[in-house]
């Protein structure tokens, strides 16, 4: 069942969303060559304790972490580890959710580290630009197919393919409601938008086959193939004047992340 | 965090998987008659006697069961002293 929020609900999530965006837009600016993904991990669990919520992803089915990092072949879900350094060239996934006041945040992306080859570049950026087609599909009336299709259709115009065993989700006082909102699929079909839906839209894109594995820690997402993956997300709600996006300020422009 | 499509466990709509689908299939050969079309019959696998009745389909097709005949019974894993008869063998 889709879960409609009222208009004094949204406010709640988007301060729960504004801190998830906060702490990935400090993560961001962390990462450098030699940073642990430990480091991060502690980073965004304190940062997140101090203003009075908690990290969403801990302890969410035994996931040990509070950020998933998942660097180059690994899609998503990848457990943070001391051991674990990012090195220049490489492009790290980072994706962190927050609960506040009962209600959850969600946003992810992917962010070079150092000089990163231009193949690399271009994954990130047709990533990134189908996460914002999909959510310029986010308007009452339009069909949950809509956005799937918008994020399929850029994504293999580009000779990337998208990940079919990890979807986004609808979101609210859980950080997995319905509907599950698969990154490919035909338009107009599925549940029509209505005012008060909030979905946490995360397009995963390979450079090759779009096949996954999961590693034996039950968590890592690799790409069956070894290449390349990038992952953007935004939890965003339907709204009588179009797209809100939750995990942003309101006043911010330009690309989504 | 992406959802996963698979491993997160659905809870059951109703209709859908209620027992027919969960049901223990046993051979069994039947011992007596009783009114209203059951029949006690007697588990080849550990000589249990349980209480059975016929299947709808069985029923319907007019399939008649007599003492002595091999049948195949379904046992509901919540009451194992109850089954249904889901096919006579020849």
């Amino acid at each position: 069942m889709v879960i409609c929020k009222s208009t004094a609900e949204l406010e709640k999530m988007h301060r729960a969303g504004l801190l998830v965006w906060e702490v990935l837009e400090k993560m961001r600016a962390m990462v450098k060559p030699g940073i642990s993904t430990k480091e991060l991990d502690q980073f965004a669990e304190q940062y997140t304790r101090q203003h009075k919520a908690k990290p969403a992803f801990k302890g969410y089915r035994g996931y040990p972490g509070s950020v998933c990092t998942s660097i180059n072949e690994e899609v998503v879900h990848g457990i943070p580890s001391a051991s674990r350094k990012v090195k220049e060239g490489d492009i790290l996934s980072m994706d962190f959710g927050v609960v506040m006041d009962g209600y959850y945040g969600d946003a992810a992306l992917t962010v070079p580290v150092g000089n990163i080859a231009p193949e690399r570049e271009k994954l990130l950026r047709v990533t990134r630009e189908s996460l914002e087609r999909a959510i310029e599909k986010v308007r009452a009336g339009n069909r949950l197919g809509d956005i799937s299709a918008a994020v399929q259709q850029w994504v293999e115009k580009n000779g990337y393919s998208v990940v079919r065993e990890f979807v986004g989700h609808g979101i609210g006082t859980k950080m997995h409601e319905d509907p599950q909102l698969p990154n490919y699929g035909p338009p107009g079909q599925g549940p029509r938008l209505q005012e008060g839906m909030v979905l946490a839209i995360e397009p995963m894109v390979n450079t090759g086959s779009p096949a996954v594995k999961v590693l034996d820690d039950d968590w890592t997402a690799v790409t069956a193939d070894g290449s390349d993956s990038a992952h953007f997300e935004h939890t965003v709600a339907v709204t009588a004047n179009g797209p809100w996006i939750l995990t942003r300020p309101r006043e911010a422009t330009g690309p989504v992340w | 965090m992406a959802r996963s499509r698979r491993p997160e466990p659905e809870k059951k709509k109703p209709g859908e998987g209620s027992g027919k689908e969960d049901a223990i299939e046993v051979m069994a050969t039947v011992v007596e008659p009783l009114p209203n079309a059951m029949f006690r019959v007697e588990l080849e696998n550990n000589k249990h006697q349980v209480l059975a009745h016929i299947s709808g389909k069985m029923r319907k097709n007019f399939i008649r069961i007599l003492p002595g005949d091999r049948v195949a019974v379904e046992l509901s894993p919540y009451d194992l002293t109850r089954g249904r008869i889901t096919y006579r063998y020849k």
